[in-house]
């Protein structure tokens, strides 16, 4: 087991303002970024404020800007950057620093509550649901989002622009909006609720110009932009013009 | 004088993981107002982690499978210490909870008929576990939030306000449960992130907490898992049960050392993954233990056979239940045949397609990938045992999930005891946390609504009393000027050590007197832990407070293993090997004795439980029931 010394530059501060600390820490073996947060807050910085749960990539909690890139601090091994490499970890940008590493994410829980929820088929009783895995496999694939909000904080529609966030959901409520729809037994469209046109009229989907800056990002390898977004960007076409979907479809890049 | 806020509901749900929510969802559908605090954000509960998937006798796979069956096997699986009649209620209901969980938008995989696939686990008889690929737990916690969301949106429908029925408080933490006169009055609660205490009046609490895990060094647990629901009981007055028998499960990872312990869903088995010490042998079918010998393979080729042909073929004893397969892999280890790093090898790559592994799969074979730069489809896994989750918790009755002793708390999911035994199978706590989640919402509401206006009040004394012990770590930092103040961070870890070493998968009289002595001199120093800085947001302070709790509950799993002088379910002890039957019947109850005690804060007291009914009794053949039973039980 080898050991050696990294040095970190840590976000610092809280709402009044606050810079990038220095430190000098070990690192050993096969260790990831949240292990050596974790050392610091043991032995040089205890009231260092991080959030994380699980340490293995399934809660999304330690979500953080690693060298300027959102990842999760947990699924980030140290073995990626050179030893003599200064790894600055900053809070996610897009959101407001509540301390050091933690930020508010109320953003997030805000649109969650405003997409529409599942709509039951009528008439079908529960031990009745009767799907085909093929009908079953591209909502199944958003559903592995893990709620890091990775995406929402890279997203460019909103990470400089603040004024943008009131109408747009972000990718993983889109996302969401684009599971439902796909959902085979949703009956939202029987119950007088256009998903596509809510998705589009009230949730910012025109705002998406395709960049796949969230796909980049997903610890999930989720395929927001190709699989969710664009789709969704299709079925909404019917209803309103937009002119990606023109344009990717003139270009044979996917056809509707 | 600490001034905290004062707000008013009729249930207080403490935990959002899947037996919190559901509680949640039931209490606020009784209409009850309801309200879930939790320590993480909210949809980032332990639950998460569960990966193998939901047990339910829904008969999809196999329609052999019935409650009866699930029964069995839940009672096999804890050796026959499991309250029989939450047994008995977790099987009839199971399928119920899950059928259910489609009605708010859950997406299972499934069989070819679209029906909900069921996969095989360690110790059911039938393919019975409703499963998302190896992500369940994330499904149903997800599936939860989105009902909890929607019945937000009802009510912003209705009152123009979305938390007007049902509200989540996140990242804020309840350390003291309150009462009037003996029953339940409220939560004493601070939010992490201003530091800010306040207090929710309400007759009726549902600790839904999860486990203990934190306490032991190697654990699959997360950050959460400190014993919150298990101390809260215990200074509340209300005794905890099972408290020895505490689940290793076989299969965590073991290198690199920052991951040591994260979780190998037993799914690999389940789905034909075999276990190799480092000979190439398969060495479970050397560790077949007499009272199941009649329903395991002989012979690999049997084993192998059983996937295609399980009627005509008996199941590989790799799918053992878990405390027979963890205390295997350590006697391989121990007796030198183990893997480089400690473990065994765990071998999908030689059984299945890449592609299918990859398929069915998926978090395993990333995991591995990104953190041990293992490929599970081109070679075996190390894994080693890995504290994953504990029987014991709050002595409950088994319809209402009420605690034993205290008028309006309720205990749901891995804080209630009772349930497993002496060990827990695979796939029953997330049905354990439906199933009970919905009960103990169902009874909070209830006893809620029956109070009328006649609710216990909250004395100011008991806040102040609180509020002054919640930032005596704070004092501490102060009070030691002159000296070092403990690192609570430091004292964890002792203790994380301590139980491990001591308290861990294979026991021993002197060593547990030895884990009791260090736990004695650890609340000492604890009380001189002393923490920098402010209130907002600062983990050091937290995690002092959170030893409270560890300690607590780690003197509780000491303790009674200690008394307990038999081996069964998790519960091995070197100086006592065999189960005994008289031993069946006997619970030991832990109970807060004096706080502040240096030698020890926990009395035990032994009891007997409830004879199990006649007719669930007649499921079973006698010659199996007399490998369990007393006799003066079984002609009873």
């Amino acid at each position: 087991m080898t050991t050696y010394d990294a040095s970190f530059r840590v976000w610092r501060g809280d709402t009044a303002g606050g810079g990038l600390k220095d430190f000098t820490v070990e690192v050993n073996d096969g260790e990831v970024v949240l292990d050596i947060i974790h050392r610091l807050q043991a032995t040089q910085a205890p009231d260092l404020a991080v959030r994380w749960n699980c340490k293995a990539g399934k809660c999304g909690s330690c979500s953080a800007e690693i060298n300027g890139r959102p990842r999760l601090m947990c699924m980030t091994r140290m073995s990626v950057f050179s030893r003599d490499e200064v790894i600055t970890v900053t809070p996610l940008r897009a959101f407001p620093v509540v301390r050091d590493l933690v930020t508010d994410v109320s953003f997030n829980y805000e649109k969650a509550r405003e997409i529409p929820s599942f709509v039951p088929p009528p008439g079908v009783a529960p031990g009745d649901y009767r799907m085909r895995q093929e009908d079953v496999d591209r909502p199944q694939e958003f559903r592995k989002c893990i709620e890091c909000f990775l995406c929402q904080d890279t997203c460019h529609v909103v990470r400089d622009h603040e004024e943008n966030k009131a109408a747009f959901a972000g990718p993983r409520f889109l996302m969401r909006i684009a599971e439902l729809d796909m959902h085979p037994l949703d009956a939202a469209e029987e119950a007088g609720l256009d998903r596509k046109r809510t998705a589009q009229d009230e949730h910012g989907l025109g705002y998406c110009n395709i960049t796949k800056c969230c796909t980049e990002v997903c610890p999930e390898q989720i395929k927001i932009t190709d699989n969710a977004l664009i789709p969704l960007k299709e079925r909404a076409v019917d209803r309103k013009y937009d002119p990606l979907v023109w344009l990717g479809n003139k270009i044979g890049r996917r056809r509707p | 004088m600490t001034q905290a806020e004062r707000q008013q509901w009729d249930v207080v749900v403490v935990g959002a993981g899947g037996a919190g929510l559901r509680a949640a969802i039931e209490a606020r559908e009784q209409g009850a107002r309801t309200a879930v605090i939790c320590k993480s954000l909210f949809g980032k509960a332990h639950t998460v982690m569960a990966e193998g998937g939901i047990a339910a006798s829904m008969g999809n796979a196999n329609p052999g499978d019935n409650w009866q069956v699930h029964f069995r096997d839940t009672m096999r699986g804890g050796k026959f210490l499991n309250q029989w009649r939450m047994a008995e209620l977790h099987a009839r209901e199971a399928p119920d909870r899950v059928w259910e969980l489609e009605t708010w938008g859950a997406l299972f995989d499934r069989t070819k008929d679209g029906r909900i696939s069921q996969r095989n686990f360690g110790g059911h008889e039938y393919p019975r576990l409703a499963h998302v690929g190896d992500r369940t737990g994330l499904e149903l916690i997800r599936t939860l939030q989105q009902k909890i969301v929607s019945l937000q949106q009802e009510d912003k429908e209705r009152f123009g306000d979305y938390e007007a029925r049902l509200k989540v408080f996140q990242e804020c933490t309840v350390t003291r449960v309150l009462k009037d006169d003996g029953r339940v009055s409220g939560a004493f609660c601070y939010e992490r992130e201003s530091g800010r205490f306040f207090v929710l009046e309400a007759p009726s609490v549902i600790l839904a907490t999860g486990g203990i895990g934190k306490s032991f060094k190697v654990t699959s647990n997360s950050w959460e898992y400190t014993g919150d629901g298990h101390a809260l009981a215990l200074l509340a007055g209300a005794p905890l049960v099972n408290m020895e028998f505490v689940q290793f499960h076989p299969t965590g990872m073991v290198w690199p050392p920052s991951v040591k312990g994260i979780l190998v869903t037993e799914s690999v088995r389940g789905d034909g993954g075999v276990l190799r010490n480092s000979d190439g042998k398969r060495f479970m079918f050397d560790y077949i233990p007499d009272v199941f010998r009649e329903k395991y393979a002989e012979t690999e080729e049997e084993g192998d056979r059983w996937y295609e042909d399980p009627d005509n073929n008996r199941r590989p004893p790799e799918l053992l239940p878990r405390d027979e397969v963890a205390r295997a892999i350590n006697s391989e280890v121990k007796a030198g045949r183990g893997s480089p790093h400690g473990g065994v090898f765990l071998d999908v790559s030689t059984r299945m397609p890449a592609e299918v592994i990859r398929r069915r799969l998926p978090s395993m074979y990333h995991q591995f990938k990104e953190l041990a730069d293992v490929d599970i489809t081109a070679e075996p896994m190390e894994v080693g045992p890995t504290c994953h989750y504990v029987m014991g918790g709050v002595a409950v009755e088994s319809d209402t999930a009420a605690a034993v002793g205290v008028p309006g708390l309720y205990a749901a999911g891995e804080v209630a005891g009772g349930m497993h035994g002496s060990n827990r199978l695979g796939g029953n706590s997330l049905s354990d946390l439906l199933v009970f989640g919905r009960r103990a919402g169902l009874s909070a509401a209830q006893y809620a609504a029956g109070l009328g206006a006649a609710r216990p009040a909250v004395a100011d004394a008991q806040v102040a009393a609180a509020a002054e012990e919640a930032l005596r770590p704070f004092a501490a930092h102060g009070a030691a000027a002159g000296g070092r103040p403990e690192n609570p961070y430091t004292l964890h870890q002792e203790l994380q050590q301590t139980m491990n070493d001591l308290v861990g998968i294979i026991r021993r009289e002197e060593e547990m007197k030895q884990a009791l002595r260090t736990l004695g001199e650890l609340r000492v120093r604890t009380r001189g832990a002393g923490v920098e800085g402010h209130r907002q947001f600062n983990p050091g302070w937290h995690l002092a407070l959170d030893l409270r709790n560890m300690l607590l509950v780690s003197e509780c799993v000491a303790r009674a293993a200690l008394e307990r002088t038999e081996s069964r379910g998790g519960h091995t002890r070197e100086d006592y090997p065999d189960m005994e039957r008289d031993w069946r019947r006997v619970n030991l109850l832990c109970r807060l004795a004096d706080p502040d005690a240096d030698e020890g804060q926990i009395a035990l007291e032994r009891t007997n439980t409830e004879p199990i009914r006649p007719d669930l009794l007649a499921l079973f053949d006698k010659e199996e029931l007399v490998k369990y039973l007393a006799e003066e039980e079984l002609y009873e």
